[in-house]
């Protein structure tokens, strides 16, 4: 039991949301599940389920909900925006359907820019990390160009690169592979696969591709604000 | 907080939007720039015009008011009690300041005091052909009058020194030299109040640029105005003070009316007048610098705004990936801050080189023979005051549309992609 209770990475505990804008609808309905390490998990649902919605409170940057979210043990709930923002920084990963790639960086420095915030290492270091991750994701001879030199899938994998910088607890996708061809998606598919069976990293990623939720270790289904499968 | 990041972070930004950037520092780079170079040649200015007062004027001049004597000897005879004496006469028989060698040196040792000098000052009538015109001959000490009040400024021909090394000379007033068509080298005849004539040859000629006074001075040696007045030689009618803090003066007039049983006279009630003059010019400078940096303000501002728009991709990932809201803040922060410093530092730049310029335009006035290009104040303030509010202006101005930033919902702008 207490092994099981450390394994735990992420949990929700009843979280409901509401959306007040024109009227007031009830998002999400008393949802409630935990995420371990190392574990793979899809969220799919039909568009307008919540899927997103619920991406987003787990990932702390919405914090206007009821219940309770514990990441690595610890309550989010009425927490400062500074503390927020910092267990984003250290332990949790985007990764969006856009890449979100700042242009006036090159490829390296995006991937770092996460790591020199944490400011946890030397710039020397950090550098060095982020052109493992790169090396890992196979695009370390992209490392010096603007992310408008590179093609979507590349600039993804810089995005996942990014990621992983600050090597989170988990790692969070909102549609990962929804700009992306059938070619560049199996890539980006078997990255998460490594990192969640190599790095012991855990995944939660929202999708609405049935494949590739099919290959994940646990797939959550919402309907209407709630789970129905998991 | 890692401020090298967000500096580095403010940097890239203001590079990648290098045009919008120029163009606000050129905005805040004008507005320094007129600002100080405005504020140098008002100042310029005003430091001219009061210096065609302040300058050649004592702040505190002692001497021997004519008026009746304030202890009569009805006062003594009768003793306490009000006495009523009718016609009562002023008595002029005894103009010079007593003692006035042991005044001279009380002075000298006063700390307060920048330097004194002594002076006659007497009517005389200048005949020159068949003209007779009355005067004003001032007897001065020129080595003392050029240091002390920049007597040397106001001749535009001759020498000065020449009245204390050539024995009964005299220097005229340019209108006066005019009316009477004299010129350096001529020999004029001085009849003094005492019916004493003198031959005295002209060696100089003065220029106040007050029409009206160059008509009437005349400025001589005090030995030979004391040989004029037939006078020995501790006849002194009036000592000029020039003090180190011209504020000072009313308080150590009154001082010195007391301590030298003088009248005394200073500065500020002679010209009171004359202050506000230079003051308001003072107000107009500052207020239109102030605007000018007002709008240079509104530029950035502006610029600012816009900049967050564009840029609320990177401000949405950057709060995702762990970026607090005061960081986002610091960071447009820091780009108006930038804006502020690049534009204050060419402000002061080009300030300076308008400044130069308007230095070398040039400028004639009757009133100043000795200025030929338009004065400019080049003052250290100047430069502080405009970099301090190039940054002040900046740090406002960014203000708001960095708060904006900070507020900046990650959430919404990645749910509308």
């Amino acid at each position: 039991m207490e092994s099981s209770k450390q394994n735990i990475i992420l949990e929700a505990k009843n979280i409901t949301k509401y959306f007040y804008d024109p009227v007031k609808v009830k998002v999400l309905n008393d949802i409630s599940f935990a995420i371990k390490r190392s574990e793979f998990v899809s969220i799919i649902g039909k568009s307008g389920c919540g899927k997103s919605t619920l991406l987003y409170v787990l990932s702390t940057m919405d914090s206007d909900y009821e219940g309770d979210l514990f990441i690595d043990g610890e309550n989010m709930r009425g927490r400062k925006e500074k503390f927020l923002a910092n267990i984003r920084n250290e332990k949790i990963g985007f990764v969006f359907q856009f890449h979100y790639l700042l242009k006036e960086f090159n490829v390296l420095h995006n991937v770092m820019l996460p790591a020199l915030k944490l400011n946890l290492k030397s710039k020397e270091a950090i550098e060095l990390d982020a052109l493992n991750k790169l090396d890992m994701l196979g695009i370390k001879n992209l490392a010096v160009k603007k992310p408008n030199q590179l093609s979507g899938g590349e600039k993804q994998r810089v995005a996942i690169a990014r990621a992983m910088i600050n090597d989170p607890l988990i790692i969070m996708c909102d549609e990962p592979t929804g700009n992306l061809d059938k070619k560049n998606s199996s890539i980006v598919f078997d990255i998460f696969k490594r990192l969640s069976t190599e790095q012991g990293q855990a995944l939660l990623v929202v999708t609405h591709d049935p494949q590739f939720a099919e290959d994940t270790n646990r797939i959550i289904e919402m309907e209407d604000g709630r789970i129905i499968r998991q | 907080m890692n401020y090298s990041l967000i500096i580095s972070v403010s940097k890239s930004l203001l590079i990648a939007k290098w045009k919008q950037t120029l163009i606000a520092a050129i905005g805040v780079m004008i507005a320094i720039a007129m600002f100080i170079a405005l504020l140098s040649f008002m100042t310029g200015l005003n430091i001219m015009l009061d210096g065609l007062i302040l300058n050649r004027t004592a702040h505190i001049r002692l001497f021997k008011e004519i008026k009746p004597n304030p202890v009569q000897p009805a006062d003594n005879y009768f003793g306490s009690g009000h006495n009523f004496i009718s016609s009562l006469k002023s008595n002029t028989a005894r103009t010079e300041i007593y003692n006035n060698a042991a005044i001279s040196k009380a002075l000298q040792n006063d700390n307060r005091v920048a330097g004194s000098t002594e002076r006659i000052t007497t009517q005389a009538f200048i005949s020159y052909g068949v003209i007779d015109i009355n005067a004003v001959v001032n007897g001065i000490d020129v080595a003392k009058e050029a240091a002390l009040f920049s007597f040397n400024d106001y001749i535009v021909k001759g020498n000065p020194a020449d009245l204390n090394n050539i024995p009964n000379t005299i220097i005229l007033g340019k209108a006066l030299a005019e009316r009477m068509t004299v010129n350096t080298g001529d020999v004029i005849q001085a009849t003094s109040v005492a019916g004493i004539r003198y031959q005295l040859k002209v060696v100089g000629l003065f220029q106040s640029g007050i029409n009206d006074f160059d008509k009437v001075q005349c400025y001589a040696s005090i030995i030979t105005t004391q040989k004029l007045l037939n006078k020995p030689e501790n006849y002194i009618t009036d000592i000029g003070v020039r003090l180190k803090d011209m504020s000072m003066a009313p308080a150590m007039a009154k001082e010195y009316m007391q301590i030298f049983e003088t009248d005394a006279e200073d500065i500020q009630s002679a010209n009171a007048q004359f202050e506000t003059g230079s003051r308001v010019r003072s107000v107009i400078s500052y207020s239109v610098g102030i605007v000018l940096l007002l709008v240079a303000g509104f530029g950035i501002y502006n610029i600012l705004n816009m900049m967050i728009y564009e840029k609320m991709d990177s401000i949405a990932i950057m709060k995702a990936t762990g970026f607090s809201a005061r960081d986002v803040r610091w960071v447009f922060m820091g780009i108006s801050m930038g804006i502020g410093i690049f534009g204050g530092i060419a402000g002061l730049i080009f300030g300076f080189v308008f400044s130069n310029v308007i230095d070398q335009i040039p400028f004639h006035t009757s009133a100043l023979p000795t200025i030929t290009t338009f004065p400019v104040n080049y003052d250290l303030r100047f430069y502080i005051i405009g970099i301090s509010f190039s940054l002040i202006t900046t740090y406002f101005a960014g203000w708001i549309p960095s708060r904006k930033a900070g507020k900046v919902d990650p959430v919404i702008i990645i749910r509308g992609k």
